[in-house]
């Protein structure tokens, strides 16, 4: 993570410095007296953050299975052991698709109804509410909606698409239906910050660009695009970041099936911990997502921090 | 490619407009308005279409779902965690927001960064931990470990969005009031909360539909109808020989109408606390 000390809210662009100087240290009262306010955040925090990750580590290096309350020191044993597992592979392989897949789809559909959306209409405010409909509803009941509408027999989908694909119970079609679900799930979001961003593009520059002859397409390539680049960053590590750890979706549509074809990282670590109940190696599984998420964020907040140079 | 402009557009091209504006309405709500549809279909119309519209609309799903499972409970159990979370996340993040935003606290790039990073955090990576730990204190099957956990969870974004709003309210206003003798937290509940209310309800939407609609801990800490919430119980929802889809959509029906109303209600808010919030990461 990078140190913001300079806040920028990177939807409005504005830089803000008001409240860094109010009152210096040393004032306001005894040493110790402010970060009074600051103590319990930090602690809880700390009590869901950096004490359950150590514990994590602990775990993992460890044979544990709750149920006979067995626990016994293997070192790098559950490591060793996840190399070879072919299953842990395949649920990679189905989580980099799904986050690849679905983080793109939503970039481009979210940009289009942002784009749709950023002119003054008659409604928008309605519009607005109506976008953020999926966003609102809960991952589980959407879920459970598009299971229905991906029923072979009598789901929505296929008759309107006058075809008979069994979307969920073909290896191919189940990971490509869950990214289908999660992109109607998560465009809102993405629609609604890139929304935020376009408005604070100047119009002038539009104009600017007009006058220089610039087609819809030039201005949207050399000014929108450009300008709009740190809200599309930020957007894309929390998108990334979500789509990587998908559980409630998956594991509602279809438990990781057929055939463990959308078995993700989170679904399998899940299955390990809570229905074989071996906590070393499900810990194990955990961890990595813990590291393949660290090593993402580092990654856009190099992008983000090298754009704003 | 539009721009933004809202100039003068030709009738085809408004009419163009429109027609994609209802295309991304219908793609919006479609899914949804399906499942409206289906609950109120007659189980004998379930499997057959055509018809898309039910010949005779009737609401004994609704009846049922009511009926055959503690489903009011479960109802309960998440309007008791989703309020209790807001409250205890506003009490506990409004404090270190205002630190962050109104006192010269020394390594706030530091602490910013560190309650950033907490947002990070992938739940299936602190939920055995975590349910190690709830185990021992004794509150596995209770909503406090719930309330618990979505309170700390929900927090870095609290902390930010409430960071953004604080850092609005001019410093002026703060500063007359410790020189006239307010102590740092006589100011901050005199001065700074008051003043903010917008922001701070904007936050409470975001962490309520949070708290609602969380799901991988409620499965794991719950285990019986004493503590599930919605999500579980949708999830888990119980069929005898087949899956009761009339009985599921009329449920998902009733616990999305609040977040339906909430949306169309203060779409604004969230907007602002979304927006808000974006720089978290």
């Amino acid at each position: 993570m990078t140190s913001p000390t300079v806040p920028r809210n990177s939807i409005t662009g504005e830089t803000r410095y008001a409240g860094t100087g109010t009152l210096g240290p040393g004032r306001g009262g005894r040493f110790g007296e402010k970060s009074l306010f600051l103590v319990p955040a930090l602690f809880v925090l700390s009590a869901v953050t950096i004490y359950p990750i150590l514990y994590v580590l602990w775990l993992s290096l460890h044979r544990r299975l709750l149920i006979f309350d067995i626990s016994k020191f293997v070192s790098f044993q559950n490591y060793g052991f996840l190399l070879a597992d072919e299953r842990y592979w395949n649920a990679l392989r189905n989580t980099v698709y799904f986050t690849g897949v679905s983080v793109a789809l939503e970039l481009v559909l979210g940009m289009s109804i942002a784009l749709l959306l950023n002119g003054a209409f008659r409604g928008k405010g309605l519009m607005r509410s109506i976008i953020l409909v999926p966003w609102a509803i809960p991952t589980v009941v959407s879920a459970k909606m598009w299971e229905w509408l991906y029923n072979p027999d009598f789901g929505l989908l296929n008759y309107l698409l006058g075809v008979k694909i069994n979307w969920l119970g073909s290896p191919f079609w189940a990971l490509n239906a869950a990214v289908f679900m999660d992109v109607w799930k998560t465009t809102p979001f993405v629609a609604i910050l890139l929304t935020a961003g376009l408005q604070n593009i100047p119009q002038e520059l539009y104009h600017a660009a007009r006058v220089d002859g610039a087609s819809g397409w030039q201005a949207f390539h050399r000014v929108t695009l450009p300008l709009l680049k740190p809200v599309i960053l930020v957007v894309l590590i929390f998108r990334t970041l979500d789509a990587f750890r998908v559980f409630d979706a998956i594991y509602v549509l279809t438990g990781g099936g057929p055939a463990n074809s959308t078995e993700t990282l989170s679904i399998y670590a899940y299955k390990v911990l809570f229905q074989t109940l071996q906590f070393g190696y499900g810990s194990t599984i955990a961890l990595t997502v813990f590291l393949f998420v660290g090593v993402i964020t580092v990654f856009y907040v190099r992008l983000l921090r090298r754009g704003m140079e | 490619m539009r721009r933004s402009a809202p100039t003068r557009r030709s009738a085809p091209k408004k009419l163009g407009f429109y027609l994609l504006l209802i295309l991304a309405a219908a793609y919006c709500l479609g899914p949804f308005l399906w499942q409206a549809v289906t609950s109120v279909k007659p189980s004998t119309e379930l499997t057959s279409l055509p018809p898309i519209l039910p010949t005779n609309a009737t609401g004994t799903h609704y009846v049922s779902v009511f009926e055959g499972h503690p489903f009011l409970r479960i109802i309960a159990n998440s309007f008791v965690v989703a309020s209790c979370t807001t409250v205890l996340s506003l009490l506990v993040g409004s404090l270190a927001a205002f630190a962050l935003a109104k006192l010269g606290i020394r390594r706030k790039g530091l602490i910013l960064a560190f309650i950033l990073s907490a947002s990070m955090f992938p739940p299936i990576a602190t939920v055995s931990p975590l349910y190690i730990i709830i185990r021992a204190l004794g509150l596995r099957d209770t909503l406090a470990a719930l309330v618990m956990t979505y309170t700390t969870f929900s927090l870095p974004l609290t902390i930010w969005v409430l960071t953004n709003f604080f850092r609005n309210i001019p410093d002026e206003l703060y500063l007359a009031s410790s020189v006239d003798g307010c102590t740092p937290f006589q100011s901050f509940y005199k001065v700074i909360l008051p003043l903010s209310a917008p922001g701070l309800f904007a936050t409470a939407i975001l962490v309520f539909i949070f708290s609602w609609n969380e799901f991988l801990f409620a499965l794991t800490f719950t285990s019986t109808v004493a503590s599930r919430t919605i999500p579980v119980g949708i999830a888990l929802f119980p069929g005898l020989h087949e899956i009761p889809w009339g009985e599921i959509a009329a449920a998902s029906v009733v616990v999305t109408i609040p977040l339906v109303a909430l949306v169309f209600v203060f779409q604004k808010r969230i907007v602002e606390g979304l927006t808000a919030g974006a720089v978290k990461g």
